[in-house]
């Protein structure tokens, strides 16, 4: 079912990756590639994660509108970076082995996400649009208080902060790879697992009781995979607001079905070639020094508002 | 009565602000001392009127916005009009690099009336029965505009430019690098006088032109006026979110809707505000100073959300 859509988009994908790795090269592959190839691998994980946290997210939401992003996760991450900087200090931070900040970053994260977003959005979950707004507003709450935050910091430990929270495509710190790509990929086969459950999820609570799943359970198990794809996405390329929901909304198009047995590898396929494509033509042919995220941002507040339109519909 | 009373406080924060900074002033200095006259000449008198003048044109612009739009919930700086202005300005900057400050001023009342413009014709199609929606759909086509902006501004290296002046913050100010700000002032008192009038639009199209207003005359002023107010404190301090937005939503909770009464009440509000916020922020890590901007950025995010789910819901 859909196995032609996705093994086209899997040419796609490897005729980008290609792309990526080979255009614009002037020298031999034994040079290029350890450049390269670790950047396509960040862009790779980053794309299947960002977009693999959105589906998830838009199941147990049960609205194809919404991106963790849009929510304020990135932002709250980034937050709770600086604030970890600011209470135990920048270097202190940056001496600690990568592998040991990501997990306590990620639990912080879970608990916080758990928290505000258990709590908040899911109860709230009968009346959308003051759910999005409030995450609007929530992510304008974590990016002021960040810049507060930032404000009051020393300015060498600034340089630390920083780091997290742009979005940048065309530098990618290659030293967290192993650590990120490990995380994404057990984040990825955790989501992988529960398809079939996301399907009954899918349907919503009283349905998904029936059909004998726990949705209270099910929610919290998937908002701990969310809470790690995004910050681990989010600390390697720094927030993207509208990627995820560009993506999700594409796959829904490409692959109509409410299976994610389909949806999770087409929606990460999609990501993926928007990432290195979009890259590949940014730095390579267009030679445009403005970074992908920007344009997927402009780009992503269009398909918002149109979505946004098109569910208003009767 | 609570007119008096917050124009007494106003008053004395004035006076906090103007013996609030880096050098030290004692009130004796202030009188006798040239060098004491100076400082308040140039810097500190400036400073705090150019806090004045903004928190009150900003919390008059919001309150504006609020009845022409019917939403509780909007305000210049997050509905895309102040992002418009901003964005006349990169213009303005690139195009005729080297501008003078009345120049860019104009691109940027042109661009902000521009974005409004657009931004209702968008508000227009969205159904009455959602009135979340509005804001919602701000929020996101302001961000969209800041979007474009940061595109721009990476072609062309402007990044760090762009930077300095959409945070809102008043260490710039000056004498003589402040004066335009007080084009504003009779702006808001024009504001003032159509008030009535505004009070009417808030009621509704149909019944504001059977009431015999001539309703795109009154609307098309009222957004030239916010469009100007917006882009002067644009161009001369950057971008205040939030003030807008809580000061007429504070103001209105006690006395109610009617613009002629209020707007006093409103701009008064704001003012003090403003300056209150920005003593804090020169005091929070003195001798160095935080954006005004980002501290009404966490205040003024908090408050919003109190707003969203205190009201009760048949009131809104």
């Amino acid at each position: 079912m859909h196995a032609r859509t996705l093994g086209l988009l899997a040419g796609v994908l490897v005729l980008c990756c290609l792309g990526y790795l080979t255009l614009g090269a002037r020298a031999g592959w034994d040079f290029i590639l350890p450049f390269r190839a670790p950047k396509l691998a960040a862009l790779l994980l980053v794309g299947a994660s960002v977009s693999t946290a959105t589906v998830l997210f838009q199941t147990i939401t049960g609205n194809r509108i919404l991106t963790p992003a849009i929510m304020g996760f990135d932002w709250l991450y980034v937050l709770l970076v600086t604030v970890a900087v600011h209470t135990i200090g920048g270097f202190a931070l940056a001496d600690l082995p990568p592998l040991v900040f990501f997990a306590i970053a990620s639990l912080i994260m879970v608990a916080a996400s758990l928290l505000l977003f258990g709590t908040l959005l899911l109860e709230a979950r009968q009346d959308l649009i003051r759910m999005i707004l409030t995450g609007v507003i929530l992510s304008g709450l974590f990016r002021a208080g960040n810049g507060f935050l930032q404000r009051m910091i020393d300015p060498n430990e600034f340089s630390v902060i920083q780091v997290a929270s742009y979005a940048r495509f065309n530098v990618i710190d290659t030293e967290i790879l192993p650590v990120a790509a490990l995380l994404t990929l057990l984040g990825l086969a955790a989501a992988w697992r529960m398809r079939h459950r996301l399907d009954v999820l899918a349907l919503g609570r009283d349905a998904a009781i029936n059909l004998g799943e726990d949705p209270r359970r099910g929610y919290l198990q998937v908002l701990v995979v969310v809470a790690v794809l995004v910050s681990v996405s989010t600390a390697f390329v720094g927030p993207v607001v509208f990627l995820g929901l560009i993506v999700a909304a594409i796959a829904h198009v490409l692959t109509p079905v409410p299976y994610h047995a389909v949806l999770l590898p087409s929606a990460a396929l999609v990501s993926m070639i928007t990432l290195v494509g979009g890259q590949a033509i940014l730095e390579r042919v267009l030679h445009l020094s403005t970074p992908l995220s920007v344009i997927v941002d402009v780009a992503g507040g269009a398909v918002f508002i149109l979505l946004l339109f098109r569910s208003l519909r009767p | 009565m609570a007119f008096r009373i917050g124009l007494v406080l106003v008053a004395a924060l004035s006076v906090w602000s103007i013996f609030t900074g880096v050098i030290d002033l004692t009130p004796a200095q202030a009188v006798t001392d040239p060098g004491g006259i100076a400082l308040i000449g140039i810097s500190r008198a400036p400073r705090t009127l150019a806090v004045l003048i903004t928190g009150a044109m900003l919390a008059v612009a919001g309150a504006v916005m609020q009845v022409i739009l019917r939403n509780r919930f909007v305000e210049p700086m997050t509905i895309g009009t102040g992002q418009g202005a901003a964005l006349g300005i990169l213009f303005a900057s690139f195009l005729i690099p080297g501008a003078p400050l009345v120049v860019r001023m104009v691109f940027a009342t042109v661009t902000a009336l521009a974005a409004t413009f657009l931004f209702l014709l968008i508000v227009r199609r969205l159904p009455p029965t959602q009135p979340l929606l509005v804001p919602l759909i701000g929020l996101v086509y302001g961000g969209l505009l800041e979007a474009g902006m940061t595109f721009i501004a990476y072609q062309y290296d402007m990044l760090q430019y762009i930077y300095t002046w959409t945070s809102g913050e008043f260490s710039g100010v000056l004498l003589g690098r402040y004066e335009l700000l007080w084009i504003a002032v009779p702006v808001g008192a024009a504001l003032y006088l159509i008030a009535d009038q505004l009070a009417i639009i808030g009621l509704g199209r149909s019944m504001a032109v059977s009431l015999g207003l001539n309703y795109g005359q009154v609307m098309a002023l009222a957004l030239l006026a916010v469009a100007v107010v917006v882009s002067l404190t644009v161009v001369t301090v950057g971008m205040i979110p939030f003030v807008g937005l809580l000061v007429p939503n504070i103001v209105s909770r006690r006395y109610g809707d009617n613009l002629r009464q209020t707007l006093p009440l409103v701009a008064l509000t704001g003012a003090g505000l403003v300056l209150a916020s920005d003593i804090f922020a020169r005091l929070v890590r003195y001798p160095f100073e935080v954006p005004v901007g980002t501290i009404f950025g966490v205040m003024g995010a908090v408050v919003f959300l109190f707003l969203l789910y205190s009201r009760p819901r048949h009131a809104r």
